[in-house]
């Protein structure tokens, strides 16, 4: 059933999808991710280990990854999606089971060979499952009651595992992916109204389940300066980062907020601070654009496919992506609570990297298989 | 839309906001350290130096740069004595510093002990020797009662100053004594500092800019370090003091108060058995006796007794007949001498020290005038002396007994006081200034033992004349002449015999216990059958040389025996060995006064 030659075959050869394949796009997120490399070297201290020369390595891997994942024909990512999704959830759940015995905040699964965050997994695998599910209706019915039974389960399941772990951030993302599949795929304005006042309403209840941590930081959030060496330490060193950077920041190397350490988590969640800091607002300024300009991309091809799925999917990819950038920015800025999101291409990290770029990979497959019919109601391979 | 709500707060931080955010960046990443003022040293007035800093060799352990502090220890141990508490307080101290910082594991070590630290500094892991300052006494107990000492510094001088961050510096030391505490402020100086860079955790990433700040100001003093030495030296076995002074300019040449106490002990905290030792010794080294132990004059004081008499109109060559006893009231009052000194007049009485004249000299002249003309030379006050813990004494009068007692006043006290016993009470110091101002001419001079501070001398304003006619003076100092230079005189037989350095003295013996009826009839008891501390206060002052008197000087031997016995000869020894010195004195005092501080120790700082 997935014989791979049957989908590359048939419609376009391997050489035709490497010409169709969008070579500035790629170049693009190189130029973004050697923006990280550099901040990576620079946290080191000058030095490419540990970070700046793994993070090379993995983003290797991912145009490896993402080059191999354009080539297969969307249809049989459809034709996976459910089993995907099914493994995904599988892996998540598992976490939370393995988890349980262990302390505070548990999102790795150790698989013996690798290190896997299930719940990265799980941010594409929804945006297939949901993408494929809304494939199969038409525009009049995406609206009925009955029909959004599953896809609500297929969200709510997912980000309730992950809210449990606790990751507060991916939780939100995975709610604001499928979410936009939701909006893409034509749901009336009215349920996002109503699943809007539900939400304020629940906020009384996700608060009683909140931990004190997360609790800390929304306090945080709403007054930086109450407590300046404790909670309020992470986004009052990074205000005083970025602030200090000013027009054309301290210089590569010299941000003293990012060397001294006064900055936490620099090579992770706050890499934003650190650029900000040592490039400035220009420096910022032109990250930004480039993220910009990869979300443009997106866009563009969510509205050039001729299918269902692959509109779906590519803009949930797009989407997904423009919060992951907005989020993390907003957030060391002070303009959101803390909440653990990386900056995409930039951040350290393994399985984020890698997840992305596999993402990305559906985006150039969705690309290149734009014209491609599939036909409605079911897959056409299964 | 999303990316300009982003770009705008971008603007708003690092564009509008960018001047306070970069000053918070430098207040995170620049860090002030003071440095330590070196403290400014105590020297005589010739410099030789009385206190002064001195190198402390220390090890320190850096807990990061060993894998077992324990370990280290055991091997430390080898060398210097580590107790199971010190062993204890510095594990402490390690858990609680950050693991960069230097923790004092040893300090005072000797040379070798540091020395081999050193030698085998790769064996003991994390350890490192290092130098220090600390404050040096060369002269110990021999000043410990004028330079006083330092402490460590407790919650209490932190109470008392909050504001002074030096205070808060590691291993600092504060006065706490003597010219140590008068002048803490000027021997401490300003306390430099030098900007650090530092990262989140407090370590010191380098060095951006220093001021080594300014050293502490140089004392000169007034004392004689030759003298203070011999008087010391003279008066180690007994429970004593004495006071020299410039009878013209108060200066004290000498100020002794034995036996002492070790002040660079205080360094680091009197040990427990030692300070226990202190306290129990019935000599009470503690005290410092010059001015805080009082005594009554005893026949001291009939210098006062007779200027009062004179400025009472009483005609010193008017005799009164000693018959060795002397009725008033219904009470015999007793002359010292049982079968009496005959017909005498004011000069024979002060020579031969009669009770019976100053009783009867007391009862015409009346305690209120007495306590006056005393008052004037200078007892039952204090001088803002530059040592703390002077004591007032008592110069009894009429009002003071309403006052103090609640009680008349019975004219059989005025005879009593008459002799210096009673009520009367006054310190070494004040007897020095009252035999300083009878033989300068009545000027009312203050002791002082500062010379100079940081290179300037001190002026004293001239001190003001005290309402007497200098012909009764002269009289008294005839009186004194008598003593120590006619035979027959109380202190004849400890006399200088050098021409030109004679002195004039006066003899005390100040009663300490009640000599009973039944006693006197019996014959009374000579004072070395007593136990020593029934005995007699010895007391002696004195002015030299006669011709031209320059120095004034009062001695107490704490149950010595009596004045002419134990105090006069120490007396002598000592005002001779003053007036020999005098030559190089006066050589001095038309030399500027220098500033030594700081020459041979710019090497200490660091």
């Amino acid at each position: 059933m997935f014989d791979l030659t049957r989908f590359t075959g048939r419609d376009m050869k391997i050489s035709e999808k490497l010409v169709e394949f969008n070579w500035g796009f790629l170049l693009l997120i190189t130029a973004i991710a050697s923006i990280g490399f550099a901040m990576l070297y620079s946290v080191a201290d000058g030095s490419f280990s540990p970070w700046a020369s793994r993070q090379m390595i993995r983003f290797a891997a991912g145009v490896g990854i993402m080059i191999f994942v354009a080539m297969i024909d969307i249809r049989f990512w459809m034709s996976v999606a459910y089993p995907l999704y099914g493994i995904a959830l599988a892996l998540v759940t598992a976490v939370d089971i393995v988890g349980f015995k262990g302390m505070g905040a548990q999102r790795w699964l150790d698989l013996g060979f690798i290190q896997l965050q299930p719940s990265e997994v799980m941010k594409v695998a929804l945006l297939l499952a949901l993408a494929r599910y809304f494939h199969g209706l038409a525009l009049e019915d995406v609206s009925r009651i009955r029909n959004l039974i599953v896809p609500l389960l297929m969200v709510v399941v997912p980000v309730g595992l992950v809210v449990e772990q606790p990751d507060l951030g991916t939780g939100i993302l995975l709610t604001i992916s499928g979410g936009t599949i939701f909006f893409a795929a034509g749901l009336a304005w009215r349920y996002f109204i109503i699943s809007g006042l539900a939400v304020l309403g629940a906020i009384p209840i996700i608060w009683e389940r909140l931990h004190d941590y997360q609790r800390n930081r929304v306090f945080t959030f709403l007054d930086p300066e109450r407590d300046p060496l404790g909670a309020g330490y992470h986004i009052l060193q990074s205000k005083i980062a970025l602030g200090s950077g000013g027009l054309f920041g301290k210089g590569f190397m010299e941000g003293t907020q990012a060397q001294l350490n006064f900055l936490p988590e620099k090579q992770t969640d706050f890499i934003f601070t650190m650029l900000g800091e040592e490039m400035g607002f220009a420096g910022a300024m032109f990250l930004l654009f480039l993220y910009a300009l990869t979300l443009t991309f997106a866009i563009n091809v969510s509205l050039q496919c001729r299918n269902q799925f692959g509109r779906l999917l590519s803009l949930g990819i797009a989407v997904s992506f423009f919060f992951y950038v907005f989020i993390n920015a907003a957030m060391v800025m002070g303009l959101l609570p803390v909440v653990g999101v990386p900056m995409p291409l930039v951040s350290y990290g393994g399985t984020a990297m890698l997840s992305l770029m596999f993402a990305f990979g559906l985006l150039m497959s969705c690309y290149i298989h734009r014209n491609v019919e599939v036909t409605r109601g079911s897959s056409a391979f299964s | 839309m999303a990316f300009t709500l982003l770009g705008s707060r971008m603007y708003y931080l690092q564009i509008s906001k960018t001047d306070e955010y970069t000053m918070l960046a430098e207040e995170n990443r620049v860090n002030m350290r003071l440095i330590a003022p070196l403290r400014g040293r105590v020297v005589d007035r010739y410099g030789t130096v009385l206190a002064s800093n001195r190198q402390n060799y220390r090890a320190v352990m850096i807990s990061e740069q060993t894998p077992n502090p324990e370990e280290t220890l055991d091997r430390l141990a080898r060398i210097v004595e580590i107790t199971p508490e010190v062993r204890k307080r510095i594990m402490r101290d390690i858990a609680r510093a950050p693991r960069f910082m230097p923790v004092t594991v040893a300090e005072n070590l000797t040379w070798e002990q540091f020395a081999q630290i050193n030698v085998n500094q790769p064996d003991l892991a994390g350890l490192q020797p290092d130098v220090g300052e600390t404050r040096y006494y060369p002269y110990s107990t021999e000043l410990a009662h004028v330079v006083g000492y330092v402490t460590p510094v407790y919650q209490r001088d932190l109470d008392k100053d909050p504001d002074e961050p030096l205070l808060k510096l590691p291993g600092f030391r504060v006065g706490k004594s003597g010219i140590e505490q008068y002048y803490d402020d000027k021997l401490r100086g300003q306390a430099g500092a030098s900007h650090v860079e530092v990262n989140a955790y407090g370590r010191v990433i380098r060095e951006l800019s220093k001021n080594t700040g300014k050293p502490g100001k140089e004392i000169v003093l007034t004392l004689d370090m030759e003298v203070q030495k011999f008087a010391c030296e003279r008066l180690k076995d007994e429970s004593a003091s004495a006071v020299v002074m410039d009878i013209h300019t108060g200066e004290v040449i000498s100020y002794v108060s034995t036996p002492a106490f070790d002040p660079n002990q205080f360094n680091t905290g009197y040990g427990v058995k030692a300070y226990k030792a202190l306290l129990d010794n019935p000599y009470l080294p503690l005290t410092n006796k010059a001015i805080a132990g009082l005594y009554p004059p005893g026949s001291t004081f009939k210098g006062i007794t007779s200027i009062a008499a004179l400025k009472a109109g009483i005609d010193p060559k008017q005799t009164v007949r000693c018959t060795g006893k002397y009725a008033f009231g219904n009470h015999v009052f007793h002359c010292w001498k049982k079968e009496g000194h005959g017909s005498v007049n004011m000069h024979e009485a002060i020579k031969h020290s009669c009770d019976i004249y100053f009783y009867d000299l007391a009862r015409r002249v009346g305690i209120d005038n007495i306590a006056a003309v005393a008052k004037d030379f200078g007892l039952g006050q204090t001088y803002d002396f530059e040592v703390q813990g002077e004591k007032e004494g008592i110069v009894p009068s009429r009002a003071w007994k309403e006052a103090a007692r609640g009680e008349g006043w019975h004219q059989g006290e005025t005879l009593i006081s008459g002799i210096g016993q009673g009520f009367l009470l006054t310190s070494p110091l004040q007897l020095a200034v009252m035999t300083a101002r009878i033989a300068n001419g009545g000027m009312a001079v203050k002791p002082r033992l500062t010379r100079a501070i940081g290179g300037e001398m001190v002026q004293m304003p001239p001190a003001p004349m005290i309402d007497v006619d200098p012909e009764w003076l002269k009289i008294v100092q005839d009186g004194m002449n008598g003593v120590s230079n006619e035979p027959g005189g109380t202190a004849y037989r400890s006399r200088i015999t050098e021409p030109g350095y004679e002195l004039a003295g006066k003899t005390g013996s100040a009663q300490v216990r009640r000599i009973t009826m039944a006693e006197r009839d019996g014959g009374v008891r000579k004072n070395d059958t007593l136990e020593w501390r029934l005995r007699d206060h010895a007391l002696f002052i004195c002015f030299a040389p006669v011709a031209k008197p320059q120095y004034a000087l009062s001695l107490v031997i704490e149950h010595g025996g009596s004045g002419s016995g134990a105090a006069a000869p120490a007396a002598r020894d000592i005002m001779l060995k003053v007036l020999q010195r005098n030559v190089v004195r006066e050589q001095a005092a038309n030399e500027p006064a220098h500033d030594h501080s700081g020459h041979d120790h710019e090497e200490g700082l660091g």
